[in-house]
């Protein structure tokens, strides 16, 4: 069995990071992957920060703990950024991807990250832009396919149209992919 | 042709469910098991299964819908948690009883106080005595599987007794896993048609249930309860190989991991047995000689598998997710040491409460339980036989 790669998501409650979590699960479905969605469950309070998590392997996963260690970290609010300590547990080579207006080297400061990896989109933007409204979830999905070899962006657009596509208006489900290529274009690695 | 979907527990158990369609359905929510009920409302509201959806007002009700249900010779679901189950005890006690083959789907929570929403198995085995069979599930997979094995152990003429299938809370009931589901087709005539036996709506038969049984007979009745759930153990067996003809997953009582040569064992149940395997595979990587004994049917206790898995081991650290309090050591510790007892050389065994409230238990943990009981052997005996793990003193 090999050691599957953790991530972590931030967010506030509300933001759906759940639903982020559990489309990237879909995702990795469609690729033929191992994978677990799971979220830190408390008192479920609007705004208040929350986690959750995901595994990724090519094998079997029997692992039932938490994760304390992961290799990546995706925080989906930017106001976050500072207010929580993001990363905790996370390797000196490990990624990190944010929904961030500024550059690469920017978010480095603000974390005090100089090693690993950095990727930031300007999320809230893009979907303002597109959606007319800040979704910040389905976006970051596009920035974290472009540093996740496991998952291909088409299944990751197809998760998100099985996801939304019963409950939402066929145009709105459109503005969501749009924002989630967009912010894969726009996703800088630094 | 099965499909591979990406389910939690809830969920699996709710389609599980959808494919048993069973004549009622009577149950009430309860964090962590509501995410099942609510999907299985879907279905019935989506039209997907005949089943009669009775909601009630509480968990006592939930039970007793049920049991009038199976009474009157329908095939009978319902699902809960916690205090729910607490709540239902008294009515767990008469549904085995009468020898009715009700399933239901536990999602492990502690018990209050204090008020906690998170996984232990205190609700599960506050309940083992009551004459139910109890199945528990690693992954959400295993929760699919032992939902649709319980209907055909629950109904074998053999058996009739009512069956519990649990999931760990949150645990598994809330992650999102890869879970394969069999053909609605294949689950149909696996389950087959239900076969009522001294059914109430059969009016040209009539029948007494639950009468006044006092010392004349109650015993000899109590006598014949306790033969039937001993009895039930090669169905179990026979159900979990016919469902591996069917699934490729087959099922025994017990689990055995790594456990051949193994001289330290660790025994668990649920979700933790996962994260047991993650260990038991490192300290061999280490040279270490160890191995899980996972125990799939606890209720009724499979104590001559248990006998033939750790008799040859040198020590066993039994986990215990609950605790008796004021009794010698947890519920799965106390069978575990009992049926050892009798053996002429017989491995040494220590206890740990660990996970109570859902207090996480990780891969290193379950090393620290192993170096635990090697320690304890080296020492040729036990000091302290009950001890805890991932707690803060």
């Amino acid at each position: 069995m090999e050691k599957p790669l953790e991530i972590r998501w931030h967010g506030r409650g509300g933001q759906g990071v759940v639903t982020a979590s559990r489309i990237l699960a879909d995702a990795l479905l469609r690729e033929g992957k191992y994978f677990q969605a799971f979220p830190e469950y408390g008192p479920e309070r609007m705004g208040a920060p929350v986690k959750a998590y995901n595994r990724v392997s090519s094998t079997p996963i029997r692992i039932h703990s938490g994760v304390t260690n992961p290799e990546m970290v995706v925080v989906v609010d930017p106001t976050l950024l500072g207010a929580v300590d993001v990363l905790e547990g996370l390797a000196e080579n490990g990624t990190v991807v944010a929904n961030f207006p500024g550059t690469p080297a920017d978010l480095r400061n603000l974390l005090h990250f100089p090693s690993g990896t950095v990727v930031v989109v300007d999320a809230s933007r893009i979907s303002r832009e597109i959606l007319g409204r800040v979704v910040v979830n389905t976006p970051i999905l596009g920035a974290l396919c472009r540093v996740l070899p496991e998952v291909k962006l088409e299944n990751v657009l197809e998760a998100v149209k099985a996801q939304f596509g019963e409950k939402l208006r066929a145009e709105v489900v459109e503005k969501n992919l749009a924002c989630l290529r967009r912010a894969y274009e726009e996703a800088q690695i630094g | 042709m099965s499909k591979v979907l990406g389910l939690n527990g809830n969920a699996a158990a709710a389609h599980a469910m959808r494919q048993i369609n069973p004549h009622v359905v009577a149950a009430y929510p309860i964090t962590p098991q509501t995410d099942c009920v609510e999907r299985f409302a879907e279905f019935v509201s989506e039209g997907l299964v005949d089943t009669e959806f009775v909601t009630v007002e509480s968990e006592h009700s939930a039970l007793s819908a049920c049991i009038g249900a199976a009474a009157a010779g329908g095939r009978v679901m319902t699902a809960t948690s916690s205090q729910g189950l607490a709540l239902m005890w008294e009515m767990l006690y008469i549904a085995a009883s009468m020898r009715l083959p009700i399933v239901m789907m536990v999602v492990n929570r502690a018990l209050s106080g204090n008020i906690n929403i998170h996984c232990d198995h205190s609700d599960t085995m506050g309940a083992r005595d009551a004459g139910w069979i109890q199945l528990f599930s690693e992954n959400a997979q295993e929760v699919y599987d032992n939902m649709i094995q319980a209907v055909r152990i629950a109904e074998d003429m053999r058996v009739r007794l009512p069956v519990m299938v649990t999931q760990d809370g949150f645990i598994i009931s809330h992650a999102v896993e890869r879970v394969e589901l069999l053909d609605d087709d294949a689950v149909k005539n696996f389950v087959g048609p239900y076969r009522p036996l001294y059914p109430l709506l059969d009016v040209r038969n009539p029948v007494t249930y639950g009468p006044l049984d006092l010392f004349d007979y109650y015993f000899e009745h109590k006598r014949s309860e306790i033969e039937a759930i001993d009895n039930c153990l090669p169905v179990i067996e026979e159900v979990g190989k016919e469902f591996g003809k069917l699934s490729g997953r087959s099922y025994g009582l017990l689990e055995e991991y790594r456990l051949e040569d193994a001289e330290y064992t660790v025994v668990a149940l649920g979700s933790t047995c996962g994260t047991a395997k993650e260990a038991v595979d490192r300290l061999r990587d280490r040279g270490k000689k160890v191995g899980l004994l996972k125990i799939r049917c606890f209720r009724p206790f499979p104590k001559d598998e248990v006998i033939r898995a750790l008799a040859p081991r040198k020590g066993v650290a039994v986990l215990d997710r609950s605790v008796v309090f004021g009794g010698f050591g947890g519920p799965v510790f106390t069978e575990i040491r009992s049926a050892l007892y009798d053996l002429p050389s017989r491995p040494l065994v220590i206890d740990f409460y660990y996970g109570l409230g859902g207090r996480d238990v990780y891969v290193e943990d379950i090393e620290k339980a192993f170096a635990r009981i090697e320690e304890v052997v080296r020492a040729g005996r036990v000091e302290k036989h009950i001890d805890y793990l991932g707690l803060r003193e």
